[in-house]
């Protein structure tokens, strides 16, 4: 039988120095937490990170990891500036491709239908256009003859996505209302791991009835790791909120050297049962309040 | 003559309500307390069709208040970040939001401050800035209108288009460009003078023109005379006082300062 689960471990260990990779979620939302952290543990480097950033990019930023951001903004929503990006970007710790929102969906989309670029109005006007990667324009061959942007494909070599359920065979369900641009994140990358906060026999993912929440098929997953509260402190609503009080931790350790080694210690260089315990146990994460947006 | 007290949020949520009055069915988005209590007077006073969401997902039947709790409203539509794109893309929309930096051209800045590839001070990101600017009306609110929020020269990066036919190509601004409101603790202002050139609209009560020309990095272009900003009615006020029952007016601007400074 077809069984692509793994270890986190075993999935950091598929990734390589210099990849690209697209990391599923938005801000504080279903955020793969998990897979961050065991990469902000891993010896990988010059990775260029492809994210609608939160406190994933901050992290592998906080941790060294990233070599190039491709983003439309980072922010933990309720902190709106992420202070480990913030540093590490005023640092020059890494270069950018900095893109709007619509025009990042639209590299990830190129990228799944295998285009070189798409053409699109956005950056016009802006400095986005001002980054060598958005400075191809292409005329309409059209009575119009209009000038746009040649939106080049953002190709991934991994997708990092974190759902609900999941079966062995990577089926997946991801439960909460918005289920962002993961499914364009999948096809944009040549492989996709996936963490599920549960792992499940078919039959319960009840297909059928939760449709509109199985956002790919299962020959886009490569591997799959059980991973309970795996997007933690960022929420994967139903199951859990977004942790304010644990963000608030990770938002002071930007404080210092000393601040963020403290943090470190505690919250990333452990492995996930006791990353678990450090923020309070599964009956805290799973009673947190929802947040307000 | 109105003799009501009224706070300078006040003030400014009721000049912010007009951005969308005749807008009819769009999206109607404010970011921030302040500029949420605009679109939810504008809807409750003068268009009933606007739609607006609680800022995650969900369009609410009424706008949710400040610091309120999507369960405890009525649900009127699913609005995922794909389809809030679709949506804008075609354009039925209308935003006000409130940038760090603005220019002559109406173009803003929500990214960095100094050089983009080593900034002096790293900010959000873009977001949805560019693509916002060409495709629906925009709008914008200043909590502090001085000489480094409406800057002179250009913005440092350029996020959200303007009126600057240099910037795109063949020199001419792409027709989706529609700005509308300019909001700020001093006055309001347009883009009504010359080929869109920023203008006075009306002056908040008790500033004077000088004092709002001082503060701004560019020349604004000025009428023969320049109306007060009206002030809130008793029936605004308590109105404003419904859709914001938390308060959060009173805290969304820096000790809550009257909104008629005559006589200050």
């Amino acid at each position: 039988m077809l069984d692509k689960r793994m270890t986190i471990e075993a999935i950091v260990a598929e990734l390589k120095d210099g990849m690209t990779i697209g990391v599923g979620g938005w801000a504080t939302r279903r955020k793969p937490m998990a897979l961050v952290r065991a990469i902000a543990r891993s010896g990988l480097k010059d990775l260029t990170i492809v994210s609608y950033g939160g406190p994933d990019v901050g992290l592998l930023a906080a941790a060294g990891k990233i070599r190039k951001l491709v983003f439309a903004f980072v922010s933990l929503d309720h902190y709106p500036i992420e202070p480990h990006f913030k540093a590490a970007r005023q640092a020059g710790a890494f270069e950018v491709l900095e893109l709007d929102e619509g025009l990042f969906h639209w590299g990830l989309r190129a990228a799944a239908m295998r285009l070189p670029f798409l053409p699109t109005r956005i950056g016009l006007g802006t400095d986005l256009v001002k980054q060598p990667e958005l400075s191809k324009t292409v005329v309409s061959p059209f009575a119009d003859g209009e000038t746009l942007i040649a939106m080049p494909a953002l190709k991934l070599d991994a997708a990092l996505l974190h759902v609900h359920r999941a079966d062995a065979r990577g089926d997946v369900l991801t439960l909460s209302p918005d289920p962002f641009f993961d499914e364009l994140m999948a096809r944009a990358a040549d492989r996709t791991f996936v963490t599920a906060e549960r792992v499940v026999p078919t039959a319960e993912l009840d297909i059928a009835a939760n449709s509109r929440f199985n956002i790919i098929e299962r020959a886009l997953v490569t591997g799959l790791a059980e991973a309970p509260f795996g997007a933690h402190p960022t929420s994967a609503a139903p199951d859990y909120q977004l942790d304010l009080a644990h963000l608030k931790t990770y938002v002071d350790a930007a404080a210092s050297t000393e601040a963020l080694a403290a943090y470190r210690a505690s919250f990333v260089d452990v492995d996930e049962s006791a990353y678990l315990a450090a923020v309070g146990g599964a009956e805290a994460v799973r009673g947190l309040p929802k947040p307000i947006y | 003559m109105n003799d009501v007290s009224y706070s300078l949020a006040e003030l400014l949520i009721v000049a912010m309500a007009q951005a969308w009055r005749h807008d009819g069915e769009v999206m109607g988005t404010g970011i921030g307390p302040l500029p949420r209590l605009g679109v939810s007077l504008c809807k409750a006073l003068y268009n009933p069709a606007l739609a607006t969401t609680d800022g995650e997902c969900w369009y609410t039947t009424d706008p949710l208040p400040p610091g309120g709790r999507t369960a405890d409203a009525e649900i009127e539509g699913w609005s995922p970040y794909d389809r809030v794109f679709s949506g804008l893309w075609g354009g039925k929309r209308h935003a006000l939001v409130a940038p760090v930096q603005i220019d002559r051209f109406g173009q803003s800045n929500i990214s960095v401050i100094g050089d983009h590839a080593r900034p002096k001070s790293a900010m959000l990101g873009a977001r949805g800035f560019p693509g916002n600017s060409i495709h629906h009306p925009n709008s914008f609110f200043f909590p502090q209108h001085n000489r480094r929020s409406l800057v002179e020269g250009e913005v440092d990066y350029v996020c959200s288009a303007g009126y600057n036919p240099a910037r795109y190509p063949g020199g001419k601004v792409l027709p989706g460009v529609d700005l509308r409101l300019i909001v700020t603790n001093l006055a309001v202002l347009d883009f009504g003078g010359p080929e869109h050139a920023i203008r006075l609209v009306s002056l908040h009560p008790g500033v004077s023109f000088d004092e709002v020309q001082d503060n701004t990095g560019f020349e604004l272009v000025r009428g023969e005379s320049i109306p007060v900003t009206p002030a809130p009615t008793a029936e605004q006020l308590a109105l404003i006082d419904r859709l914001d029952p938390k308060g959060a007016r009173r805290k969304a601007l820096k000790d809550d300062p009257p909104g008629d400074r005559r006589g200050a």
